[in-house]
């Protein structure tokens, strides 16, 4: 295991057997055999590191798969192939109060659950007041959690998670009950969390938490991981999945009378070979190729930002360049800039489509990708060119 | 294993944690709570001291007799009932939270344990009480009886609770089999009588009784009867061993239970592993 990882994840695959009618009973076991049961995979070779003292983002669908790989690192689940190791105390936050029993007092389901999250009775004695306090529970702490409404018990169950003193704080889409001031007061506690140098995997809905508060992330579907990375771009991948409800990616559509041969992306005659500065100009060139003999097609392009925003875009009609027929070979260059951007990671999408913009031939989406890096870190949100003049009135 | 062991003690706090649960959850739902417990083996000895004199049992001191082998029965019992329902009664725990899975039946045994220790405190109280007493010469085999008892328990409890999460039936089996077991065992027979009846009979070139002896049972049931049951006529009701001879077997059964735990242990540790997705 590697001195840095806190979580090493390798080659991971989960079956789950569905089975028509579970066979639960020794003489249906007997008679039924095996047939009747379906595999289904909910994870497939998932690989990854958490580096220690990471806020690691997990992403993803519903049914795609993260709540059976936080099972699986907790060690509620076994992978059917593949390893976890994991260093350090490990604490699950899977769900609010799991563990509760309706019937103890709310003191006494405090200590039965710090216990599951590895807290002893002493450790547990130590935070007792703040985690009754940070609950607002004071004055219902003998009464019997079936008298809790649903938001004491939420409450509870993250205030205990929250003071448990794990090494790794495994926490799934939890963050997301609670009233909103509540809910900042989780996320203060979870970047305090972060400042001392803990590990946390997060699973949650909230894609712009992944990217306040995580250094990497990873995006499920399927059972497979599809994007691992910085939180900007991992996000930037979820946002179009969610967009379109499907997740090819490189999204690609159209009927293909034309198709876009090739694109790229230059500085000048050359292709980008490293990220662009504030003021250059980026040349978006297109090579189309007909598959049958067109009128007037018209090839656009749009930018997007990391979190999916609309920058910019163009089109060859707008620009009074008209394609007219089109048979065979043809390519297009835009000409963007200067770029007005300081910082950051850009998406581009390219279409050919009918000038009435009903039929799309072809269209790219969100396939090729820059980004901008400013020398020096201004604070600047915009790069506008400043030219500096002096003179006697 | 030692791993297994240890991680199993740095788990402690949630076995005394779902001890604590359980029998605050058996007892504050009842007003008296855990006087029900104090009162059953009460009930036990002014029923019987009853019904042996309207009845004559041919026992001297049959409460005594009785209750003696009977506590300990109750424990097995309670844990083997309740420990094969104690995965599934916790599914909510075994789905969603991390913690070895032994934890769940050994704290079935605990629960029993602890009622196993209130009855007999009340047996032990009703003996010196009423003036029955102590007998020095024999009352050393009681914490060996305990020793055997509760590693036998705890062997045969881990085995039912994962054999019942895959097998729903091995509950119906179990309350057929505790019964068959039950009357195998002579807690409320002198085992002297059994001893005497099978020791000529031969089932396959073994002597039966030899045979009625595998069940552990019978030996810590002897055992716990013959440390407390110490009657003029104990001699005629008690299998014919010597004190010596019986300290010896319940270190047998004992050091056979613990190979026994050892590897139901290591089966339930290999199917506690699916327990999650099971249930
Ligand atoms: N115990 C189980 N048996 C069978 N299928 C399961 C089981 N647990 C989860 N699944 C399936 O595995 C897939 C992934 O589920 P899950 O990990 O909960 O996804 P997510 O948390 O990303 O929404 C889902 O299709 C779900 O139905
Ligand atoms: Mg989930």
């Amino acid at each position: 295991m590697s001195a840095s990882a806190a979580i090493e994840v390798r080659d991971v695959s989960k079956r789950f057997r569905i089975w028509r009618e579970k066979p639960t009973s020794l003489k249906q076991r007997l008679l039924a055999g095996r047939s009747r049961a379906e595999d289904f995979w909910a994870l497939r070779d998932v690989t990854f590191d958490v580096p220690s003292g990471s806020s690691f983002g997990l992403i993803g669908h519903n049914g795609s798969g993260k709540t059976t790989l936080l099972k699986v690192i907790a060690g509620i689940l076994r992978p059917t192939t593949g390893s976890v190791r994991q260093r350090g105390r490990l604490a699950a936050l899977l769900e609010l109060g799991a563990g509760f029993h309706p019937e103890l007092t709310g003191r006494e389901n405090v200590y039965l659950n710090a216990s599951f999250l590895g807290m002893s009775r002493r450790e547990t004695d130590r935070v007792y007041d703040d985690i009754v306090g940070f609950a607002e529970l004071e004055g219902f702490m003998e009464t019997a959690v079936k008298f809790y409404s649903s938001g004491m018990l939420v409450r509870l169950g993250f205030a205990v998670a929250v003071h448990v003193d794990p090494d790794v704080l495994l926490v799934d889409e939890v963050l997301a009950v609670g009233d909103e001031a509540f809910q900042a007061r989780c996320i203060e506690r979870v970047q305090r969390f972060q400042r001392e140098g803990r590990t946390i995997v997060l699973v949650t809905h909230a894609l712009d938490q992944v990217r306040q508060l995580c250094d990497l992330a990873v995006m499920l579907d399927h059972g497979r991981v599809r994007a691992a990375g910085a939180p900007d771009d991992v996000v930037r991948d979820m946002r179009m999945a969610i967009l379109r409800q499907d997740l090819a990616f490189a999204h690609e559509e159209g009927s293909k009378e034309v198709e876009i041969d090739s694109a790229a992306l230059l500085v000048g005659d050359d292709p980008l070979g490293g990220p662009l500065a504030p003021g250059d100009v980026l040349t978006i060139q297109v090579d189309l190729r007909a598959n049958e003999p067109v009128d007037d097609p018209v090839v656009s392009f749009a930018l997007h930002d990391a979190a999916n925003r609309f920058v910019v875009g163009g089109d060859t009609a707008s620009s009074g360049v008209p394609l007219g027929r089109l048979e065979g070979k043809r390519r297009v260059r835009f000409h963007v800039g200067p770029l007005p951007f300081v910082a950051g990671r850009y998406w581009v999408t390219i279409g050919v489509h009918s000038r009435d913009n009903r039929h799309a031939y072809h269209v790219q989406d969100q396939r090729y990708a820059f980004s901008v890096e400013s020398a020096e870190g201004g604070r600047e949100q915009v790069f506008v060119p400043v030219r500096a003049e002096v003179s006697d009135p | 294993m030692r791993t297994r062991v240890r991680e199993l003690a740095s788990y402690r706090e949630i076995l005394w944690n779902l001890v604590r649960k359980e029998l605050k959850v058996k007892y504050t739902a009842s007003v008296l709570g855990a006087v029900w417990s104090l009162l059953n083996p009460v009930v036990f000895l002014a029923v019987f001291s009853f019904v042996v004199v309207v009845l004559g049992s041919g026992i001297d001191h049959y409460p005594v007799f009785l209750l003696a082998g009977l506590l300990p029965w109750n424990l097995l019992n309670a844990s083997l009932s309740n420990g094969s329902q104690s995965v599934i009664a916790n599914a909510n725990l075994v789905k969603k939270v991390y913690f070895p899975r032994e934890i769940l039946p050994l704290a079935t045994v605990g629960v029993a344990l602890v009622d196993f220790v209130l009855q007999s405190s009340v047996l032990l109280v009703f003996l010196l009480a009423s003036g029955y007493g102590f007998v020095l010469a024999t009352i050393w085999l009681y914490p060996l009886a305990i020793a055997a008892l509760l590693v036998v328990t705890t062997a045969v409890t881990l085995l039912v609770a994962a054999m019942n999460v895959r097998y729903r039936d091995v509950q119906h089996l179990l309350g057929l089999g505790l019964l068959v077991w039950f009357w195998l065992t002579p807690i409320v027979y002198p085992g002297r009588l059994a001893q005497e009846t099978l020791a000529s009979v031969r089932v396959g070139g073994a002597s039966a009784w030899h045979l009625y002896l595998l069940n552990p049972m019978t030996t810590i049931v002897s055992g716990f009867q013959r440390a407390l049951y110490h009657s003029a006529d104990a001699g005629e009701v008690l299998p014919d061993f010597t004190t010596g001879t019986l300290g010896a077997l319940l270190t047998a059964v004992t050091v056979i239970g613990l190979a026994a735990l050892w590897g139901t242990w290591r089966l339930y540790f290999a199917m506690s592993g699916d327990f999650a997705e099971e249930l």
